[in-house]
């Protein structure tokens, strides 16, 4: 077994020291009927090349979203990431390290980390940002939870265009502490009132920016007014180059702002491993989730990062966690960081304006279509459509011409008949002309 | 110059000279290279990507534009790489040397895993594309379902969780659901005092107290203290095991038993799964929930702190309770239920359906190895620790009797009236080019050193571990306290502030003022 180092003799030579005559010897603490006697009903080992076939095969069954026109989002996207990146994160000092508790011996992660949290406080508009969170979704449950701690108040007021699996989190992860969500319908292009359900045992309102929708928000007088009543605004973002061309959360008044930071040097990977963007203000960072890494210096006083506040977390406080996560998304954080140091400045904000400039195109495109209606006024890398049919048909009638039109969003509001006829399409850089004009002919076609 | 092992080391007399103790221009030692943080070598101009023109178009962000500068720092592809390969070798990790992280599992992460969790139709798949274009994921999942119950001996299993607490907190979240459907919550949750923090802490976010039960001495759940806690008002009892003293809980069955008498249910923690794996089924002991850390058992890398997956297999009594989404095979295909029709489900842990790349990986594990190979990856991971406890305990205090499974567990009794502390031992570890062992976990002994080699490690690499081992506590017993105290004097920074850093954060870098 290509995987094992021990050979026979040395397994004989180990028992004899340990003074047992054979392995299930150790294993006498297993009460007797529990010992297995034989091997469990799976196959046995494959060769490296067995096992790579048997993976190719399964590839081969799915259509890979880089081998059609392709255009869903909806909190997932495809973007171009450098080769320098997964090289760099398949170095085995990055990849086989364990969580950096032993800083002296683990600065190439600690600074990496330190690195990470200083761009997504930067893009965010945010003091400080912890190291990550599993993804997206689960920091926005976590964000929930940190502004209940905060204000002392259960009631989290959700708008109707942040994502429904987010919603669908927050609510999971409050519902056995006394939370409270109060729902809002979707409502597509049109502005939400939040702020008149605002109550004294409000504890914060979570919005998307864009929203799930597609539309941009100036969330700038919801803070004000939330911050009036001291409550909280919680500001998701779960595409994160959007941030390189719209006013950051920070910017207009968020208390909390979580995301999705999967566009930026992580691939699609069917919705996980992905990186979670928690960021808030200096003055709540002892209420954080997650770890912190710090700046500090050694023994010689040289500088130096170390993980810290932990007083915070699971494995001091236990109970009284600020939350119950351990591991977090490491590796997906590092590809971040990398791709983000490669873009800079100039290359994320040109990213974000080519993003824009594609959809914008691809908008123009679609307008003289019949039986089509563009609903947004604005949007960034995503806009949202009303079809004359029923568009998860529409979506599977395209799928037989290889091509992949967007989200119906039916697949996640399925209760919901009157959002039967909504398509979401999302456009990247990665997004060619030729996809879009292949898009629009077949969309003419069936809509016709 | 040889080594203890008989290795030359270098030619005699010329090792000691080469750190002689004058400063240098650059503050490098060699290979030891200092690095600047981005914001330090690069700036706002610089960006290591070619991106196509943008073409003239109408904005459509309706004025909410982003008009100040961010001041994220860029770097050109040449200075990115040599910024993170320098950064990359001040890291220990598993390529390096043995990571005898007690409860962490550090073993081999084979690169096969790697390569095909980058397969296209694997890598390059949209959670929300049309369920006819993804039915290979489906598939994957659905046989990696499949292995994880039959090594369990449960029927059914809940992929979606991110990562073991997540996976915790999915297996009580069942159960609570499974009480109140029978419109009885209860309030207490029971785990032992050795239990890792995250039990404790998913225990509070299911709104339950958390009651400790006590060890016995021979480090194990003390079976009449655990039913003398046991009430109506007990929802399950949390019990890792192997338990976190590297110890099989012998009355395991009796545990469960009399969490099942009183009504509750039995969770337990599979952290530790990797010395049992193919050799015993948790079903089999009378667990009700567990969840499998895939980035211990299964070997998906740990990458410096994650990502992680905790997939959970449950009893048929807590199995419609699971979360939401999860893998069906319908009559031609697979597909995915993404909506509770049953009403029982207790909702959705995350967007989408877990940690796919994670999937990927551990089944390539498991395949690699199938079940006879799994069995030797419990067989050997438990004789390698045996090894380690039978070579080291004539000479520093082993906490319990043996046999330990896959690590094995040391208190700081040998160390009395040295001057040095579990800490300080550990530091001289990395000297001595390890990664310190597991310390002051689990609580229940003082001063804990908890061992885990894991099956990876050969023979040959368990020798020098032991030998370099059995060399550090003969030089504290001598009374060398130097090479602990101030310990780590090889790595690339000595001991840092932590106390510092924690009374006055500084938690991202600042353009000065």
């Amino acid at each position: 077994m290509r995987y094992l180092p021990l050979s026979t003799d040395d397994r004989a030579e180990m028992l004899a020291k340990i003074c047992v005559e054979n392995i299930n010897d150790l294993f006498v603490d297993v009460p007797n009927h529990a010992l297995l006697k034989g091997l469990v009903d799976l196959p046995n080992h494959m060769t490296e090349m067995e096992v790579e076939q048997n993976f190719e095969a399964y590839s081969a069954k799915s259509v890979a979203a880089g081998s059609v026109p392709f255009f869903v989002g909806a909190g997932a996207y495809r973007h171009h990431v450098p080769a320098s990146v997964d090289y760099q994160i398949q170095r085995g000092e990055y990849l086989t390290a364990y969580t950096p508790y032993q800083p002296e011996i683990s600065q190439g992660t600690l600074q990496t980390l330190y690195e990470f949290q200083s761009q997504v406080a930067q893009i965010t508009g945010m003091d400080v940002a912890n190291a990550s969170m599993y993804d997206g979704s689960t920091a926005c449950g976590e964000a929930a939870l940190m502004a209940c701690r905060v204000t002392r108040k259960k009631r989290i007021i959700v708008s109707g265009n942040l994502h429904p699996h987010y919603i669908d989190v927050v609510k999971n992860l409050t519902k056995f502490t006394d939370g409270v969500v109060v729902d809002n319908d979707p409502t597509l292009n049109k502005p939400e009132n939040l702020i008149d359900q605002v109550d004294d045992d409000t504890a914060c309102v979570i919005v998307q920016n864009p929203d799930f929708f597609g539309n941009i928000n100036d969330f700038s007088d919801l803070a004000d007014a939330l911050h009036e009543r001291k409550k909280l605004l919680v500001i998701v973002n779960t595409e994160v180059v959007a941030l390189g061309a719209i006013k950051s959360p920070g910017e207009m008044g968020a208390d909390i702002v979580v995301g999705e930071g999967q566009s930026i040097g992580n691939g699609l990977n069917y919705g996980g491993p992905y990186v979670g963007l928690f960021a808030t203000r200096q003055k709540y960072v002892r209420q954080m989730p997650g770890r912190l890494c710090g700046e500090t210096t050694d023994a010689d006083g040289k500088r130096g990062f170390v993980l810290t506040l932990s007083t915070r977390e699971q494995h001091i406080r236990r109970e009284k966690a600020t939350s119950n996560i351990c591991t977090n998304a490491g590796l997906c954080t590092l590809a971040f960081t990398i791709h983000m140091t490669l873009l800079g400045e100039k290359g994320y904000r040109h990213l974000a304006q080519l993003n824009h400039a594609g959809t914008v195109k691809l908008k123009n495109k679609l307008a003289g279509i019949d039986g089509l209606e563009v609903l947004n006024e604005t949007f960034f890398n995503e806009f949202t459509v009303r079809l004359s049919n029923n568009a998860a048909e529409v979506v599977e009638t395209l799928v037989e011409n290889d091509v992949i039109a967007g989200l119906p969003v039916s697949r996640l509001y399925p209760d919901r008949p009157e959002l039967n006829n909504i398509l979401i399409i999302a456009v990247t850089e990665t997004t060619s002309e030729d996809d879009m004009d292949i898009l629009v002919a077949e969309l003419k076609e069936v809509l016709k | 110059m040889m080594n203890n092992q008989g290795r030359p080391t270098g030619i005699d007399g010329t090792t000691e000279t080469s750190n002689a103790g004058y400063e240098t221009y650059t503050g490098n030692r060699g290979l030891a290279q200092v690095e600047g943080l981005i914001y330090e070598i690069g700036d706002t101009q610089r960006t290591g990507v070619d991106l196509p023109e943008v073409e003239e178009f109408e904005s459509c962000i309706g004025g909410v534009t982003r008009d100040n500068e961010i001041g994220l720092a860029g770097l050109t592809e040449p200075e990115a790489m040599r910024h993170y390969t320098r950064l990359s070798r001040k890291n220990y990790a598993i390529d390096l040397g043995l990571y005898p992280l007690g409860s962490c599992t550090m073993k081999h992460n084979p690169r096969l895993n790697e390569k095909v969790a980058r397969l296209p139709g694997v890598a390059d798949i949209h959670p929300l594309q049309p369920i006819s274009t993804v039915q290979g994921a489906l598939d994957l999942i659905d046989t990696l379902a499949h292995w994880l119950k039959t090594l369990t001996g449960m029927p059914a299993v809940a992929m979606s969780p991110k990562a073991g607490a997540h996976g915790e907190l999915c297996g009580l979240m069942a159960i609570r659901s499974a009480l109140e459907a029978k419109g009885d919550a209860r309030s207490i949750v029971l785990a032992p005092e050795s239990a890792h923090g995250t039990n404790p802490a998913t225990a509070a976010l299911c709104g339950y107290k958390v009651k400790p039960i006590p060890a016995t001495e021979d480090g194990r759940v003390d079976l009449d203290a655990m039913k003398e806690a046991l009430g109506p008002d007990v929802a399950a009892i949390m019990v890792t095991n192997p338990n976190t003293c590297g110890l099989f809980e012998r009355e395991i069955i009796e545990i469960a038993d009399a969490v099942h008498a009183i009504g509750g249910y039995f969770y337990c923690d599979g952290a530790n799964f990797n010395a049992i794996v193919g050799k015993v089924r948790p079903g089999d002991l009378g667990v009700d929930a567990m969840h499998i850390n895939l980035h211990k058992t299964f070997s998906t890398p740990h990458g410096g702190g994650g990502p992680g997956a905790g997939p959970v297999v449950l009893s048929e009594a807590l199995a419609p309770y699971a979360p939401i989404p999860y893998v069906v095979m319908g009559e031609e295909d697979f597909d995915m239920v993404e909506h509770d029709t049953t009403g029982k489900s207790f909702g959705r842990m995350t967007a989408f359906h877990g940690q796919m790349g994670m999937f990927t990986r551990a089944l390539a594990y498991m395949m690699s190895h199938g079940a006879d190979g799994l069995a030797r990856v419990a067989e050997d991971s438990v004789l390698n620790a045996n090894y380690v406890l039978a070579s080291l305990k004539d000479i520093m205090s082993a906490s319990f009797e043996g046999p330990c499974m896959h690590e094995a567990l040391f208190d700081d009794r040998f160390l009395k009236d040295t001057g040095v502390s579990t800490l300080d031992f550990s530091k001289a570890m990395i000297d001595e080019g390890y990664h310190p062992m597991t310390m002051y976990f689990p609580l229940v002994v003082h001063g804990a050193m908890l061992i885990e080699p894991t099956e990876s490690e050969s023979k040959q690499s368990v020798d020098q571990f032991i030998g370099m081992m059995r060399y550090l506590v003969e030089k504290a017993k001598a009374g060398d306290t130097g090479r602990f105290t101030g310990a780590p004097y090889n790595a690339p920074l000595k001991r840092l502030d932590e106390t510092g850093a924690a009374r006055n954060p500084v938690l991202r870098w600042t353009a000065a003022e």
